[in-house]
């Protein structure tokens, strides 16, 4: 250091003016950047609201609850989309989430060899990876006509009990919501297990060993202890997988059957918020590409809450820790 | 790779009914004239107008005229108006997926109300009475229609409006169905009747045709049952008089031996190229369609342009300004 | 009343234990957590299974140099040619085009972060707008990019759909970057300033290389999910038949055409879409395997 300041005596000044300028470029440069991952955002957020805006101011919130969606008299609601929306998505984490953590749980504990252990967490993350689109490819022509059969059981043996029948009251066919819920399932199933496995391996193993040393077995130590203490990043998977679920569109889009009626039916053709906008954005104009607008703002709304309310119970469960 | 330096790339998007023929006269074109190359793409007749409108593609087509409305939007830099121009009649098959059942006939009543969702099973009193020969089980049956806005769409359910009494969706290239499943083009109806027994739904005529689909015999307004092909559906505009769009409209046509849900599908031009290749390109590409492209009509099973709309579609195409050579 | 007993029963005898609830309820246990492993297995295999036998029934060097072909029935001489070199090519343009915006836009984003604004609100509510730019759907994205690009430009373009990718990409990278970058050690940074490095200096001569691995990684991962994006390209870049190199063109991708081929009824095209999906996964897994490769390299 002392070598470079004796040598270049001279210079240095110049060269501290220059770097000097340069350091404040980069810092602005890097800065501007930085706040522009904001911009980006509210660019997005502002551009779908303009558009939305003649919709809304037709429609109101009354939109969210009318059942119509009909561009010949352009009048528009977005419920059934909404209602599909969610029920996939429930119906996804409904299948997904034992599922899932109990695959974490096999893939976490030492229950298989280490030299089985590693390419199974291998593959699971991996499969998390695939496109949507190969996964409603595969349910167009192998899932949906291998689900047939037992649907169509269920159909005859529950359609006719009270309440819960309302769920199958409707007969089975290749498309339907019941299809978009179980092809959500398998796609958000490797997510919520990868991150759940991550979190069950964060758990530090003292925590472990002194429950064991307390004489718990292993699924007490796992229920008591484990489970517990990765619970904020079990929900955090969930919630993340959750938000996937809801703004999925390719393979619902293919398997949903894309229909506007609105049935309480899990047999019965449905639509989603983003299969909505996939089938019908490119050729609507007027007052329907605003209404399709309105329904992206709501998606975007949903996916924010379901974000929002991940960090806050996540953070929640941090603190009573 | 791209085709070198004097090659034009066309881009169009629009109706999925006439896709097939498109497809094969750009692709029979392409070696007419190598250097021009047209991507056409089957997104459906309303996606094709509002790209048209919205100057996002060199051509667009409908199957469903523009309507003054659109024509309203039209962007005035691209001259005084669009040139629409009519191409090849399609028309609009019921298709459908039954195992043992062959020539299914459907009275307007029964087609009416299958669409309507008042007939719900294939052994519905009125389907069996009609065909009284048929083995009709009493499996539900399913409604395919298309989920994109869609010419075909709009050709059918003007027919609708004009054929079934309890029908309350309007017309128009998306509508409220009360029952069934969408799927995206003629392609994607197609392909669901073809996967789920029990399915029925509306397609151009050339996919039922090429997917080896069963199709209905229809009743027509004069009473008679009417089994599809290109003789009886040309039998429909057999002496209409197009407007001065060169517009065809036969929502329900009263000829006796005519097939019932006819129309005609057309290019969406514009009056005004920036590029002068391009429109002498498009120019050439339809004046060759409707000489050369003749034989491909007859072979993918649509109606081929009465003649007297195919000299005026020739003195539509003059309008549209060409850089002089 | 489990816990007492356990208590007692570990306290005098270890075998007494053995025929007890808890031991059965371990035992089921076990059972069920396997159980969901199974189950789980089966869909995932299957659909790896079905992509393997479907997806290699037309792979062959003809899928990369030549065009989507028109339809034709299974008894047409032709039924074996044709492929999708134009959507393989797209592909590759549309996630290049967002790679370049986005890896220069993430990691100086990064670097704001990590080296200026570290710990400080400001990079709470940037890292907050960054998790909530990561939950946007992909098709709201492609909306966006459509009315910023499509309709400015008065085409689909390739440019589009980088674009609609590049904000796809950008809270991977963002993420996995500050990380990276937040992981390099002090003493480098004040070995630099000491030896009279400046902020630039010691940011992009010492800190951003020795985090290299780690952005690699996140790109490698956004690279994987932009490729495989069908929601966003489909209105966006939409589809071309033709060879495509302009990038302010309409342009062929894997992905749109395994969603335009997979809903028709021709079986050449739907072998096709069934090829292209093998393609698009392997390209995903490529990226994935590569990125894990580069992080255990580095540790």
């Amino acid at each position: 250091m002392a070598l470079a300041t004796d040598n270049t005596q001279g210079m240095s000044w110049h060269r501290t003016a220059t770097s000097r300028f340069l350091d404040k470029g980069f810092f602005w440069l890097t800065a501007a950047f930085g706040i522009g991952v904001g911009i980006i955002l509210l660019a997005i957020a502002f551009q779908v609201g303009r558009d939305a805006i003649p919709s809304i101011q037709k429609f109101g919130l009354g939109f969210l609850t009318a059942t119509r969606w009909n561009p010949v008299e352009d009048i528009y609601g977005a419920w059934t989309q909404i209602y599909g929306t969610l029920v996939t998505s429930f119906m996804a984490l409904l299948l997904a989430v034992p599922v899932g953590v109990g695959v974490a749980i096999v893939l976490s504990e030492d229950f298989l060899p280490p030299r089985l252990q590693k390419p199974l967490v291998f593959m699971v993350e991996l499969l998390a990876a695939i496109p949507s689109v190969v996964y409603g490819l595969w349910g167009i022509f192998v899932l949906a006509p291998l689900l047939q059969g037992p649907a169509m059981w269920f159909y005859k043996t529950f359609a006719g009990v009270p309440v819960l029948g309302s769920l199958f009251s409707t007969p089975p066919t290749g498309r339907g919501v019941y299809i978009a819920g179980i092809i959500l399932a398998i796609m958000i199933l490797p997510i919520i297990s990868a991150i759940s496995r991550d979190a069950l391996v964060a758990v530090p193993l003292e925590l472990r060993q002194a429950a064991y040393g307390l004489g718990a077995s292993r699924w007490e130590t796992l229920f008591r202890v484990i489970i517990p203490a990765a619970f904020s990043g079990i929900v955090g998977g969930v919630m993340l997988a959750l938000g996937r679920a809801m703004g999925e569109t390719m393979a619902v889009t293919m398997l949903i059957g894309n229909s506007s009626n609105p049935s309480p039916s899990l047999f019965a053709q449905g639509s989603t918020i983003s299969s909505l906008l996939a089938n019908q954005f490119a050729e609507a104009d007027g007052l329907q590409v605003s209404s399709l607008m309105y329904a992206a703002l709501v998606l975007f709304g949903l996916t924010l809450l379901v974000n929002i309310l991940a960090e806050l119970l996540v953070s929640r469960v941090k603190l009573k820790m | 790779m791209t085709g070198g330096g004097g090659a034009i790339t066309l881009n169009g998007a629009g109706a999925s009914a006439p896709n097939p023929l498109y497809q094969r006269w750009f692709a029979d074109y392409n070696k007419v004239d190598p250097n021009v190359q047209i991507s056409y793409q089957s997104v459906g007749s309303g996606a094709g107008v509002k790209q048209f409108i919205e100057q996002t593609v060199d051509f667009g087509a409908s199957d469903d005229p523009l309507k003054d409305a659109d024509r309203g939007k039209y962007p005035s830099a691209r001259g005084a108006g669009p040139v629409q121009i009519p191409t090849t009649g399609i028309f609009v098959v019921f298709a459908y997926n039954l195992d043992g059942v062959e020539n299914l006939k459907l009275s307007r009543e029964s087609y009416c109300g299958i669409v309507d969702g008042s007939i719900k099973t294939w052994n519905d009193p009125k389907l069996t009475k009609e065909n009284p020969d048929a083995k009709l089980p009493d499996t539900p049956i399913t409604f395919a229609y298309r989920s994109d806005g869609s010419g075909t769409t709009a050709v059918f359910t003007k027919h609708l409006v004009k054929s079934c009494p309890n029908w309350k969706g309007g017309s128009g290239k998306s509508v409220e169905w009360p029952t069934g499943t969408g799927a995206k083009g003629n392609e994607g109806v197609t392909a669901q009747i073809q996967q789920a027994s029990g399915t029925i739904g509306y397609t151009e005529f050339s996919y039922a045709k090429e997917n080896a689909l069963k199709v209905a015999t229809l009743q027509n307004k004069a009473g008679e049952f009417i089994t599809p092909s290109p003789e009886a559906a040309e039998k429909a505009l057999v002496g209409v008089e197009p407007d001065k769009n060169l517009v065809v409209s036969v929502p329900d046509p009263e000829q006796k031996d005519a097939y019932p849900i006819v129309s005609l599908t057309y290019l969406l031009l514009y009056e005004q190229y920036p590029d002068s290749a391009k429109a002498d390109a498009l120019k050439k590409m339809v004046n060759w369609a409707l000489k050369d492209g003749k034989a491909a009509v007859a072979e993918l099973g649509y109606i081929p342009l009465p003649d007297e709309i195919a000299t005026k579609v020739v003195t539509q195409l003059d309008t549209i300004k060409v850089a002089s050579k | 009343m489990t816990s007492q007993d356990f208590s007692l029963s570990s306290g005098r005898s270890l075998k007494r234990s053995q025929m007890s609830f808890k031991t059965l309820f371990s035992n089921v246990m076990t059972g069920i957590a396997f159980a969901c492993a199974i189950i789980a297995l089966i869909p995932l295999v299957a659909l790896l299974y079905y992509l393997l036998i479907n997806g290699f029934a037309r792979l062959g060097p003809q899928l990369f140099t030549q065009l989507p072909p028109p339809p034709y029935q299974p008894t047409s001489p032709q039924f074996n040619t044709g492929g999708f070199g134009n959507a393989f090519i797209g592909t590759l343009m549309t996630v290049g085009i967002a790679s370049a915006i986005s890896i220069p836009f993430g990691v100086f984003a990064s670097i704001f972060l990590s080296e200026f604004a570290r710990d400080t609100k400001l990079a709470d509510s940037i890292n907050f707008f960054t998790n909530v730019l990561s939950g946007v759907p992909s098709i709201v994205m492609g909306v966006f990019a459509y009315g910023a690009i499509v309709l400015t430009t008065k085409s689909y373009s390739a440019m589009a759909a980088g674009v609609a990718l590049a904000v796809l990409m950008l809270p991977t990278i963002v993420r996995t970057a500050t990380e990276a970058l937040e992981s390099v050690p002090k003493e480098l940074r004040q070995a630099a300033f000491g030896l009279g490095a400046t902020n630039y200096q010691t940011i992009l001569g010492v800190v951003l290389p020795a985090a290299i691995p780690g952005i690699i990684t996140g790109v490698m991962l956004g690279v994987a999910r932009a490729a495989g994006e069908t929601a966003p390209v489909i209105f966006t870049a939409l589809f071309n038949n033709f060879w495509n190199l302009d990038p302010w063109k309409p342009t062929a991708t894997l992905s749109a055409l395994v969603f335009n081929f997979a809903g028709t009824p021709y079986k050449n095209w739907q072998q096709l879409a069934w090829s292209a999906a093998l393609v698009l996964v392997a390209l995903v897994l490529i990226a994935n395997i590569l990125s894990r490769w580069i992080t255990q390299r580095k540790r």
